[in-house]
């Protein structure tokens, strides 16, 4: 197993100031996934930003688990919205230098 | 400096409690935070404010110099140093008048508002990345057949990257770790580019698949032939077919653009021909083609 690319979920947490649970938490609603490594867990480091996002949006907005799942929904429909759209802001331009 | 309703600004009145100014922080991050309005600059403008108010509110002593000093709170430990001075006491533990209370402040300020550590609720001194840094970056269609390495120059740094061809128009790269330092220690944020390409090429570009439409002579389109047309990586030639129509649509496999990070892969060409009649007869071809028409 690839180890370079993980971060230990308790030194994480001790850094963060957060308890472990909150992490196993976002893991049961399916926020973040954790690996799991001779009964040591860890993170990806491609997870951190959303980790520390979801942190952010717990801890200072002070929103709930719940909350954060439907927001997670749709900042990633409002993503694949805003790429459709330059798509065919694309595509427009295109019929527009034909006429 | 102009004096700045901070209470105004959070919704409040001056004898809000420290709850109610946590309330209203909180109602108000979750309305304008960077993280809830991605790429929304004016939403990120209206957070700083709510921010340093909520900086200055939610800190007793800092709101208890808001309130004493009005629209002078941030020379107000000038104006007690001063006082102290004048009344010959010493001692006090403050720090230098010279760099002010809004110095400390704005560092304090710019932290949080890119995630650093929040002094208001659970009073985490969390590690957190750095801002990330947008910017775009204008090409040339031609510029992006092609894989091509650039310099760009981001908050005073040169930074070399690679921009593999076929990036679209509007699409955005990462480059991570060339954002805002992180703070506390965190890592640093991440560069977003966004490319702008306009284009100078007599093609017409829809994802990987090129179009074009060139004139065919009244005489090829009829007998057929075969032409010379130019596509982005030279020419090439192609058949006509004989008795081929105004309008008529071929496509070229795999001269279209290159695939974005698929070397090796590229869309179609599509060539659509405009079929031009010759002008400017002499008798004798006004005479063939009535023979022509009548045959």
């Amino acid at each position: 197993m690839e180890m370079e690319n993980l971060i230990s979920t308790t030194e994480f947490c001790i850094n963060h100031q957060i308890e472990i649970s909150f992490i196993s938490s976002l893991q049961e609603f399916g926020l973040i996934e954790i690996t799991t490594i001779e009964e040591k867990t860890f993170i990806d480091t491609n997870q951190l930003y959303k980790l520390e996002k979801i942190i952010r949006l717990y801890y200072d907005m002070d929103i709930n688990i719940e909350g954060i799942e439907a927001i997670t929904h749709l900042l990633q429909r409002n993503e694949s919205m805003q790429n459709e759209i330059t798509k065919l802001k694309n595509r427009l331009g295109l019929y527009e230098a034909f006429k | 400096m102009e004096y700045i309703d901070y209470y105004k600004i959070l919704g409040l009145t001056k004898d809000a409690s420290q709850e109610d100014i946590k309330k209203a922080y909180r109602k108000l991050a979750r309305k304008y935070h960077p993280d809830l309005n991605p790429n929304n600059k004016e939403a990120n403008k209206q957070f700083q404010q709510i921010n340093e108010a909520n900086e200055v509110l939610s800190d007793p002593e800092n709101r208890k110099k808001y309130d004493k000093y009005g629209k002078d709170w941030k020379h107000g430990e000038e104006y007690e140093k001063a006082q102290q001075a004048q009344n010959q006491s010493s001692g006090r533990n403050r720090q230098s008048a010279s760099g002010g209370f809004g110095e400390d402040f704005s560092s304090d300020f710019f932290e949080s508002m890119f995630g650093g550590s929040s002094r208001s609720g659970s009073g985490r001194q969390a590690k957190f990345r750095g801002q990330d840094f947008n910017a775009e970056l204008q090409l040339k269609l031609t510029d992006v057949y092609k894989t091509q390495q650039q310099t760009l120059t981001v908050n005073g740094k040169n930074i070399r990257i690679t921009i593999p061809a076929g990036i679209e128009n509007g699409q955005t790269i990462k480059i991570a770790n060339h954002g805002a330092p992180g703070v506390n220690g965190g890592p640093n944020g991440d560069l977003y580019i966004s490319f702008s390409i306009t284009n100078d090429s007599v093609f017409k570009r829809e994802g990987n698949n090129l179009y074009a439409s060139i004139d065919l002579d009244l005489y090829t389109a009829v007998l057929g032939g075969e032409i010379t047309v130019d596509t982005f990586d030279g020419k090439v030639k192609l058949k006509v077919n004989p008795e081929t129509q105004n309008g008529t649509k071929v496509k070229l496999k795999g001269k279209g653009f290159p695939v974005y990070k698929q070397d090796g892969q590229y869309g179609d060409l599509f060539i659509t021909y405009t079929i031009k009649l010759p002008t400017n007869l002499t008798e004798k071809q006004k005479e063939l083609f009535t023979t022509l028409s009548k045959s």
